[in-house]
C-alpha cells in the first residue's frame, strides 16, 4: 500500500449540541483502495460519511482531497470535486423514471452530459449495476434492493474519485452478495477509490484493503481487515454486536 | 434533447388556437363577455406562472399580490414619462429583483421560511408604498389614464400567456427544468448531485415573479384609479393559488384546466352571494386541498392512462 | 422609557399569541396560517359582550375560552388530523398543512364578513390612565399585560412541572420517540392544536380592549406570530416570550419615529435579521 494519499482525513470533531459525535478524527485514504469503515452501531461511521460528502458541515478540523480543502464546501462543490455516495436509507426518486434517477448523476457534477449521449451514458451505468430492460419503469416500483443498485448507478454516473458506499450490501441474499463484492471490486480496478460503511464480515474480508474501525467517536484500530479483526479491543467493542 | 415530432404538432396546435383566440375581441357583442375573459386570461397567466415554481419546488408563495401590485404601480407612477413598452420592462425587472431578494433571504433554509415571507409580502408592500405615498409623494393613489381597451388589455395577456408556455417548456426541457424536479424529489439527493438548489429556485422564482409584475402592469389602466389597498389585494394571490390547485401543477397546461371554470364559478357566486364571497372561496380552497389533491389535470391523466391499460388488461 | 414600556406591554400580548402559536406548530406540527383569524374571533366575542351585552369583556373569556379549545380541538380532530394520518414525509404535512389553514383562514374571514361586515370595531374597557414611573399608561394596557404574564406563566410552569407537559415536550423534540415510550401522540397534539388555539383567542380578547381590529386583520397578526415564533426556535416557550417583547419594542419605536403604519415592516426587518444570522432562533441551536 504505498500509493499515494488521495483523501486526508484530519482532527475531524463533529458535535450535535452536547453531544460528541466524532471525536478528533484523523485517518488517509489512499488512491485506488478500498476502505473499510467500521465499528459498532453508533460509532458514529455514517456521522463521518456525511461529513466527508458535505452533507453535514463539521464542527473542527479539516478534510482535503488532492490538497483541495473539501471543508466548509457546499455540498454540490464536495460532490463536483469528484466524491460520490449512496446513502444508507436508499435515496432515490420515486416519482422519476430509473433512467432519469441515474441521468442526475452525469448531468450537475464535473460530467455535464445532455440529451441523446446523456441516456446512452446513463444505460451504460445500468448495465454496470446489473439492471437491464427497465430503464422506463418508474423506480418507486422497484424492489429495495434494486433501488439501491439505481443508486449505485446514479453515483457511478458522476464519474467519482471517491465513492462513498452506507451499508450498500445490507440486505442482498448471498448470491447478491457474490454479485454485490465483485461489482464493488470492480469499482477498485476501475481506478476508483472506495469508502465503504459495511457491517458485513465476508465483505469486509474480501474486499478491504485497509479498515478503520470507530468506536464512540473514536478511531480504536487501523490495519489490514485480518489485523485491525483481531485485535482485542476491536472485539471488545464489538461484544454483544452480531459480530461472527 | 433533440424535437420530436410530436412536440412540433402540438406547437403548431398551440399556435392555431392562440390565433383564433386572437380574434375574439372583434366578435359580435364582445364587450359583454370581455370582462370575463379578461380576468380568465390573467388568471390563466398567474396561474401557470406559479405552477412553474411552486408545482415542481412544492413551495407555496402566497406573494403574487405583492408583485401584481408593484407592477401596476411601475405603470401607474412610470406613465408620464416613460412609454408603455419600456415600463413593462421595468416592470419584468422590477418583479424579478423583488424575487431575487425574497428568494435569496429564504430560499437557501427550508421551505416554511419562505411560505412565511411571502404571506405578509403584499401586505408589507401595501403599508410601504402607503408610507412612501403620503411621506413622499403627496396623494394616496394614482390615475392611470391610457387609450387601452380591454380589447387590447386581452391582446396583451394573450402574447404574455404564449411567452409564458413557451419559457415553462424551454424550462421543462432544460438542464434546470431536470435539476427542478430532482430538487423536489430529494433535495439531498439534489445536493449530492452537483446541483446549486439555492440557485436553481432563486431563478424559478424570479420568471415567477417577473409574470406576475408584469400581469400587475398590463392590468393598471383597467383600474383606471390605483391606489395600494387595490394593487396589493391579498384576495389575488389567493385565487391563483386555488386556480393553479384545482388545476393541477404537474403539467404546464394544468393552471388552464383550474382559471377556467374556476373564473366562471367564480362570476356565479360573486353576483348571487356579494356577501359570502370570501366564506365561499374559502370552503371550496378546502374541498380543493381535500378532495382533488392533484388537480383536474391530475385526474385526467390518471383517467388517460386507465383508459390506455384497460384493452391491454382484456386481451391477457 | 415610556417607549420601552409601551413596547413591553405591546410584547407581552404578542406574546400570548405567539405562544399559541408555538404549541400547535412545535407539539402538532402544524404551522397554523389561521392563528390570526382565532384572536379576531376572540376580539369580536370580547366586542360583543362588551357593546351588546354591556358587560366586562373580560367575562368573556368564561365563553372564549371553551369555545375556542373546542372548535380547535375539532379543526385538528377533522381537517388536520387526516393529513398528518396520509402525509407520507414531514415535507408533505407541511405542504398540506399550510394550504389547509390558508384555506380555513380565508373561510373564517369570510364568516367575519358576513357576521359582522368589513368595517372597523373598537369599544372603550378601562381607557383611563395609569402612572407608572411618571409616565401615562392606559390601564387596560397594564391589564393586559398582566394577563399575558398570567397565561406565559401558567404554561411554562404546566410544560417544565407537570407530567402531562413533559410529554409534550418530548412530542417536540422527537415524535416518534414519544410514541416509543408510550406517549399518545395524536391525543397530546390534538389537545396542544385546542389549547394553542383557546390561547389565541384569549389573546385577541385582551388585545381588543385598546386596539381597533377588523374582519381581515388576522393575516397580520398571524404574521407576527410566526415571525416571533421562527425568533425564538420552534416550540422553545421561552424564547418565544423573549422574541415578543423584541417585537412589541421594535413596533412602538418604529410606530413613534418613523410612522405608525409600518410596523409590519418593522416585524419584517426583524425577520429578515434572523433568516440571516440566526435561522435556528435566539436561543436554538444549530440544526444539523
Amino acid at each position: 500500500m504505498s500509493s499515494a494519499v488521495l483523501l486526508e482525513v484530519r482532527n475531524v470533531v463533529k458535535r450535535f449540541g452536547g453531544l460528541v459525535a466524532i471525536n478528533g478524527v484523523s485517518f488517509d485514504v489512499h488512491e485506488h483502495e478500498v476502505l473499510g469503515l467500521i465499528g459498532p452501531n453508533g460509532s458514529g461511521k455514517t456521522t463521518m460519511m456525511n461529513l466527508i460528502s458535505g452533507a453535514l458541515p463539521a464542527t473542527d478540523g479539516y478534510i482535503a482531497m488532492d490538497d483541495k480543502l473539501l471543508t466548509d464546501l457546499p455540498t454540490r462543490k464536495i460532490a463536483r470535486a469528484g466524491i460520490a455516495r449512496t446513502f444508507q436509507l436508499v435515496r432515490v426518486i420515486p416519482s422519476m423514471t430509473v433512467l432519469e434517477n441515474v441521468m442526475a448523476g452525469a448531468v450537475f457534477g464535473h460530467k455535464k452530459l445532455w440529451g441523446h449521449a446523456l441516456a446512452v451514458y446513463a444505460e451504460r451505468q445500468l448495465e454496470r449495476v446489473g439492471l437491464v430492460g427497465i430503464s422506463h419503469k418508474l423506480t418507486a416500483d422497484l424492489t429495495y434492493i434494486d433501488q439501491k443498485r439505481v443508486e449505485l448507478a446514479r453515483a457511478l454516473a458522476s464519474d467519482p474519485k471517491v465513492i462513498l458506499l452506507d451499508e450498500w450490501l445490507a440486505g442482498l441474499n448471498p448470491t447478491e452478495l457474490q454479485t454485490g463484492i465483485e461489482l464493488i471490486r470492480s469499482l477498485r480496478d476501475d481506478g476508483r477509490t472506495v469508502i465503504l460503511v459495511e457491517h458485513v464480515m465476508d465483505a469486509i474480508r474480501s474486499l478491504c484493503d485497509r479498515c478503520v474501525v470507530m468506536s464512540t467517536g473514536n478511531i480504536i484500530a487501523q490495519g489490514t481487515p485480518a489485523e485491525v479483526l483481531a485485535d482485542p479491543q476491536v472485539i471488545e467493542a464489538y461484544l454483544g454486536e452480531d459480530y461472527e | 434533447m433533440k424535437l420530436k415530432q410530436s412536440d412540433l404538432w402540438m406547437g403548431l396546435a398551440i399556435l392555431a388556437a392562440f390565433f383564433v383566440l386572437a380574434w375574439l375581441p372583434l366578435a359580435p357583442g364582445a364587450d359583454g363577455w370581455l370582462s370575463i375573459v379578461v380576468p380568465i386570461t390573467m388568471y390563466t397567466v398567474l396561474a401557470t406562472s406559479w405552477a412553474i415554481f411552486s408545482g415542481p419546488t412544492h413551495y407555496v408563495s402566497l406573494a403574487t399580490a405583492a408583485f401584481f401590485g408593484v407592477g401596476s404601480y411601475t405603470l401607474a407612477l412610470g406613465l408620464e414619462s416613460l412609454p408603455y413598452p419600456v415600463l413593462l420592462i421595468i416592470a419584468a425587472i422590477l418583479g424579478a429583483i423583488m424575487a431575487a431578494l425574497v428568494g435569496w433571504a429564504t430560499l437557501r433554509l427550508s421551505g416554511v421560511y419562505f411560505v412565511i415571507f411571502t404571506l405578509g409580502l403584499a401586505e408589507l408592500t401595501r403599508q410601504v408604498f402607503t408610507w412612501y405615498q403620503n411621506n413622499m409623494g403627496g396623494t394616496r393613489g394614482s390615475y392611470v389614464f391610457t387609450d387601452l381597451t380591454d380589447a387590447h388589455i386581452y391582446w396583451q395577456l394573450l402574447a404574455l400567456a404564449l411567452l409564458v408556455y413557451l419559457v415553462g417548456w424551454l424550462i421543462n426541457r432544460s438542464r434546470l427544468g431536470f435539476a427542478i424536479r430532482i430538487i423536489g424529489g430529494d433535495e439531498s439527493v439534489a445536493k449530492h448531485s452537483g446541483i446549486n438548489v439555492a440557485w436553481s429556485k432563486i431563478v424559478l422564482f424570479m420568471v415567477s415573479g417577473s409574470v406576475a409584475a408584469v400581469v400587475g402592469a398590463i392590468l393598471a389602466p383597467r383600474f383606471v384609479y390605483i391606489e395600494p389597498s387595490m394593487a396589493f389585494n391579498p384576495q389575488l394571490s389567493f385565487m391563483v393559488v386555488i386556480m393553479a390547485l384545482l388545476g393541477g401543477t404537474q403539467r404546464l397546461w394544468g393552471p388552464l384546466m383550474g382559471a377556467i371554470p374556476f373564473a366562471f364559478v367564480w362570476e356565479i357566486i360573486a353576483s348571487n352571494f356579494p356577501a359570502q364571497t370570501t366564506l365561499l372561496m374559502g370552503v371550496a380552497f378546502l374541498l380543493v386541498v381535500f378532495y382533488i389533491p392533484n388537480g383536474i389535470s391530475g385526474v385526467l391523466i390518471r383517467w388517460y392512462h386507465k383508459a390506455r391499460s384497460k384493452p391491454g388488461v382484456s386481451h391477457e | 422609557m415610556q417607549m420601552l414600556i409601551t413596547g413591553i406591554f405591546l410584547g407581552g400580548v404578542y406574546a400570548i399569541i405567539a405562544v399559541g402559536l408555538s404549541l400547535q406548530y412545535g407539539v402538532s406540527r402544524i404551522m397554523n396560517l389561521a392563528v390570526g383569524e382565532m384572536l379576531v374571533a376572540g376580539a369580536f366575542a370580547a366586542f360583543w359582550f362588551s357593546t351588546a351585552q354591556s358587560l366586562n369583556p373580560y367575562l368573556s373569556l368564561l365563553v372564549v375560552i371553551p369555545l375556542a379549545f373546542g372548535a380547535n380541538w375539532l379543526i385538528y380532530r377533522y381537517l388536520l388530523l387526516p393529513l398528518v394520518r396520509r402525509a407520507k414525509t414531514r415535507g408533505q404535512l407541511e405542504v398540506d398543512s399550510i394550504l389547509v389553514t390558508f384555506g380555513l383562514s380565508f373561510t373564517l374571514v369570510g364568516i367575519f364578513l358576513w357576521a359582522f361586515g368589513g368595517e372597523f370595531f373598537n369599544y372603550s374597557f378601562l381607557s383611563v390612565p395609569v402612572e407608572i414611573f411618571d409616565s401615562r399608561y392606559g390601564q387596560n394596557r397594564v391589564l393586559a399585560f398582566v394577563i399575558a404574564f398570567v397565561v406565559c406563566a401558567g404554561l411554562w410552569i404546566w410544560l417544565n412541572h407537570t407530567r402531562s407537559g413533559l410529554s409534550m415536550r418530548a412530542i417536540s423534540v422527537d415524535t416518534r420517540a414519544a410514541s416509543l415510550v408510550a406517549i399518545d401522540v395524536e391525543k397530546s397534539s390534538n389537545f396542544a392544536f385546542a389549547l394553542g388555539g383557546a390561547i389565541a383567542a384569549t389573546g385577541g380578547m385582551v388585545l381588543s380592549t385598546f386596539l381597533t381590529f377588523d374582519a381581515s386583520i388576522g393575516i397580520v397578526f398571524t404574521l407576527k406570530a410566526l415571525v416571533i415564533v421562527i425568533m425564538g426556535g420552534v416550540g422553545d416557550i421561552r424564547g418565544a416570550i423573549v422574541a415578543a417583547l423584541v417585537l412589541g419594542i421594535t413596533e412602538t419605536v418604529v410606530a413613534r419615529l418613523i410612522d405608525p403604519g409600518l410596523t409590519l415592516a418593522a416585524a419584517y426587518v426583524l425577520f429578515l435579521l434572523i433568516l440571516l444570522f440566526r435561522p435556528q432562533g435566539l436561543f436554538g441551536r444549530a440544526q444539523t
